[in-house]
């Protein structure tokens, strides 16, 4: 990526310098540029065109235990020089935490070349906007061609970024690396009974252009989940089996994993506090968290404090193994980091997932589906009703009926609830067909049963 | 502070040299290839928070950001850019890039900018950013949070609490010549408690705020009200029932159940999925869309309400809209884009998160006007149903209305009266299915205290929601006991 001042990592070092000179006992400072573009097509027409650079610091400083935490986008010299003074000033408002402050040494990356993780992509450097609007037209076109019935849409979408993160700290720790991602999106949207609109959409993003999806393909696949939805109606309050399709099952690892973080650990609000080593759910879940694997977006060779990452089982065949921390968390809860601290320009560290996959079973995915006489198929979730602290689960859903082992009918405005170990448990079918999303994968998987509440 | 908009003028000027020469230039070059018209949104925005953990203040942070957004509107397209920097040379860049959307040869066009006070008053109280208050006051209101929820129930275990403020200045040059500015103040209070009974935890949030510096304490809540009610919820949640399975009656009590319209109705009625076509209220105005007794209203102009704005973020001052009148849809949320699209007055309800971002319609105080029921007799009405109190969030499907919304606390109506209280309650529904079903309105319209914020296309502005208590005859409860 073209730089014609200072790189972030030369601008994350003078902060880290500055702030030293200031006065400050530990820091560390966090630097993203990017440059982004979004083109956005609709009826045939480009009716969006954005382009636009940004650069900006984020900058932690630990004195005596207090912690403050600045961010900036002006990044002169004189400006900078302030920001440092003015962070190291704020720090004095906190109050001594023993558990805060930079990794052990000892920790820290080694080898910080993202080299190895193809997260970037020379070629959306040169792709052009005319390219881009063709993308899109043809995403957006396809959806149209795929059935007569889809006579509208929200526009098809792509956007780039191009950026690259740097990170330092007065430990002496130095890495940056280049990322990028392009992504392509279109929601279609078709009539239905009673003046009521049906829409579905879908999508591809990756960190290389030539992983996308073909942009027609996604355009039909949107135009198929919206014609699927045509008809749709509600159903009777039961409890039966519910069949997760992949995206939706990624939805549920991730709200799993939001409790199997530090955080949620020392702060109480987590079902699985006291549960590691246990068995929560059957045999057939192992989800792991992958920081390795080439081309994904949650691949990084070093974490948001600069500790070397690394592979951690989060659940094997069922069993609790443990929770993903960053320093603070681990040293709170008398444990180690996982080189797992996420980190924001404006927030402190805290921990989360890298990529996240819920390993593949041996079941083909129709025959997940074939052995439900009557439940669920699971293709829409709404809203944010998961309590970690209790495990609590009940989410607005929609998808397809299933009777006799095939797809019936679409359904709508119904609701799906349970606790989530009860639902970890009762997973009695994994599918063949891992597919991600994001920085999450996960094949289709069934409940074997919820309550599913309707008319 | 007494004229916001010209103090917001002044501090461009003499921060960053920025004034009408500048502008006018700016603008020329936006529209130079033949964009219907072009403006420049300034910001600069100072976020402060202290956070509060294990009975002391955990961290501070300090937040500065500053830039400019420039867009050219050509029919309904637009060109966008933006620059962190506001050096002349960066700044006429993005202008460059934002012509673009624009197809003919480059020929300038003169532009005038010229200052304008859109109105004498603010709608914001505060004498100085809270941002620059001492640190220990704002620690001295976390302490007090923290006392309060304690000495509320010995259950509670923890409580997290967060003060957050910001002041943002922007100024807005159109290249219709008007340039306009404002000073915009926000406070946020956090608070997180957490009860634990054996084994048994529970956690519950809340908090408040609006447009306003540091007086919002104690003139309109004190710490402790906001972590007694936190702290209130979570022990409530200790002993709370399953929620029933099913669809039932469901009485919405006053205040923050206007979040519901907020998702179910407000969304759909922004115009720009109604310039699309892909709202379910598209070509309805004029039409029953509701229950007779509904009639709802966004108003940007509530003094010191979190959603409320002088002007919105294309420099148009916000107003009161009338979108739901007994039932009538009479018109939708506009900004410049959708008003040329359906040749009407832009209602002030262009806004953007930050200069970073695409301006769209959006809502700023949604609420629904009150009836003649009394709350109580509403409630007395009901053999079997759920009373919905407060919720933790929602979210809508604009295209066909359907919409989700958890309920933090909820109680369950047996023969008439409050009886259990219930958790893990879900509603689900279909906006103008259930503003149909509305059957009672009482008169005891309330504002939420202001602590909701509304997501669109990734962008989050703040908002505010109000609503008398409401009787909705039915409505699918997503619960667990069948």
């Amino acid at each position: 990526m073209r730089n014609e001042g200072p790189t972030p990592l030369d601008i994350a070092r003078r902060a880290v310098q500055l702030a030293q000179a200031a006065g400050a006992e530990q820091c560390d400072a966090i630097v993203s540029m990017y440059t982004e573009s979004n083109v956005t097509v609709r009826l045939g027409e480009l009716e969006k065109l954005i382009e636009a650079g940004s650069m900006s610091l984020g900058l932690r400083v630990i004195n005596g235990g207090r912690t403050a935490v600045c961010s900036t986008s002006d990044l002169s010299p004189a400006a900078l020089e302030r920001f440092a003074a003015e962070t190291v000033e704020l720090a004095a408002i906190s109050e001594p935490d023993e558990f805060a402050g930079l990794p052990e040494p000892a920790l820290l990356a080694i080898d910080v070349s993202a080299a190895g993780l193809a997260l970037y992509d020379e070629r959306l450097e040169s792709l052009t906007t005319e390219q881009k609007i063709q993308m899109a037209k043809a995403c957006e076109g396809a959806a149209f061609a795929a059935d007569p019935r889809i006579n509208n849409t929200d526009g098809a979408s792509l956007s780039t970024r191009i950026g690259e993160v740097a990170l330092a700290n007065s430990l002496g720790f130095a890495g940056a690396y280049p990322a990028t991602t392009v992504s392509l999106v279109v929601e279609a949207i078709a009539d239905d009974a009673e003046g009521k609109k049906r829409n579905g959409y879908w999508y591809s993003a990756e960190r290389s252009l030539h992983r996308l999806a073909d942009p027609e393909e996604i355009g039909r696949i949107a135009a198929r989940r919206t014609i699927d939805q045509l008809g749709a109606r509600k159903v009777a309050t039961c409890q039966v089996p519910v069949v997760f399709e992949p995206m939706m099952a990624v939805s549920l690892v991730g709200d799993l994993v939001g409790c199997a973080t530090g955080s949620a650990l020392y702060r109480g609000a987590t079902f699985l506090a006291g549960r590691t080593g246990q068995a929560i759910g059957s045999s057939l879940v192992t989800i792991t968290d992958d920081p390795s694997i080439p081309g994904r977006f949650g691949s990084r060779p070093f974490d948001g404090e600069g500790v070397a990452t690394r592979r951690n089982a989060v659940m094997e065949a069922g069993v609790f193994r443990g929770f993903l921390f960053d320093c603070y968390t681990a040293r709170r809860t008398g444990n180690d980091t996982t080189g797992s601290a996420q980190r924001g320009i404006e927030s402190l560290p805290a921990p989360g997932p890298s990529n996240l996959i819920f390993g593949a079973g041996l079941t083909p995915p129709e025959e997940v589906i074939a052995g439900v006489s009557n439940g669920l198929y699971l293709t829409t979730l709404m809203g944010s009703g998961f309590n970690p602290t209790t495990g609590d689960y009940s989410r607005g859903a929609g998808g397809f009926w299933i009777e006799n082992g095939r797809i019936a009918y679409p359904v709508t405005e119904i609701n799906i609830s349970g606790r989530m170990d009860a639902m970890l448990a009762d997973i009695d079918s994994v599918g063949t067909d891992l597919a991600w999303f994001g920085s999450s994968a996960a094949p289709t998987v069934r409940v074997r049963e919820m309550t599913v509440s309707g008319t | 502070m007494s004229d916001p908009g010209a103090q917001a003028l002044a501090f461009f000027n003499d921060r960053y040299r920025i004034d009408p020469t500048v502008m006018s230039s700016l603008l020329s070059i936006a529209l130079s290839r033949g964009g219907d018209f072009a403006e420049l949104f300034f910001e600069h925005r100072t976020n402060s928070a202290i956070q509060w953990e294990d009975q002391r203040v955990k961290s501070a942070s300090r937040n500065v950001a500053q830039g400019v957004g420039i867009r050219v509107v050509k029919g309904d397209a637009i060109g966008y850019a933006y620059t962190e920097s506001l050096d002349v040379a960066a700044m006429r860049r993005a202008a460059e890039t934002a012509s673009r959307i624009g197809t003919s040869d480059e020929r300038p066009v003169p532009i005038d900018a010229t200052p304008y006070v859109a109105s004498e008053g603010s709608f914001y109280r505060f004498d100085e950013p809270l941002t620059d208050e001492p640190p220990a006051a704002k620690v001295a209101l976390l302490d007090r949070a923290d006392r309060a929820a304690r000495a509320y129930d010995s259950s509670i275990a923890r409580l997290d609490a967060s003060i957050g403020d910001e002041v943002k200045y922007v100024m807005v040059a159109r290249s219709d010549g008007k340039v306009v500015g404002d000073v915009q103040p926000l406070i946020r209070f956090n608070v997180s408690a957490l009860s634990q009974k054996g084994e048994s935890r529970q956690v519950a949030r809340t908090g408040g705020g609006g447009r306003l510096g540091i007086e919002y304490f104690d003139a309109v809540t004190t710490p402790e009200t906001l972590a007694i009610e936190a702290a209130r919820q979570a022990v409530l949640q200790q002993d709370a029932r399953e929620a029933p399975a099913g669809t039932l009656p469901v009485v919405l009590a006053a205040g923050d159940s206007g979040v519901l319209l907020h998702e179910a109705v407000g969304h759909g009625l922004e115009a720009d999925f109604n310039r699309k076509g892909t709202s379910n209220y598209t070509g309805r105005v004029g039409q029953p869309v509701a229950s007779p007794l509904v009639t709802v209203v966004d108003d940007g102009t509530i003094a010191d309400s979190r959603g409320s704005i002088n002007v919105d973020d294309e420099g148009n001052p916000t107003t009161r809209n009338v979108l739901i009148e007994d039932g009538t849809l009479r018109g939708y949320l506009h900004d410049e884009v959708s008003a040329r699209h359906f040749g009407v007055t832009p209602s002030g309800s262009g806004r953007r998160q930050t200069f970073k971002d695409y301006i769209m319609p959006r809502m700023t105080n949604t609420f629904m006007l009150p009836g003649q029921d009394t709350p109580e007799d509403i409630i007395r009405a009901v053999d079997r149903g759920i009373y919905a109190v407060s919720y933790s969030g929602g979210q809508v499907n604009i295209s066909n209305g359907d919409f989700v919304f958890s309920v933090t606390e909820a109680y369950m109506i047996e023969d008439g009266k409050l009886t259990s209280s219930l958790r893990n309650v879900m509603l689900i529904g279909n906006g103008p299915d259930v503003l149909s079903k509305v059957t009672r309105v009482a008169n005891d319209y309330q504002l939420s205290d202001g602590r909701w914020t509304c997501g669109k296309d990734g962008q989050s502005v703040p908002v505010g929601v109000g609503m008398p208590t409401v009787l909705v005859s039915g409505i699918t409860v997503g619960g667990t006991k069948v």
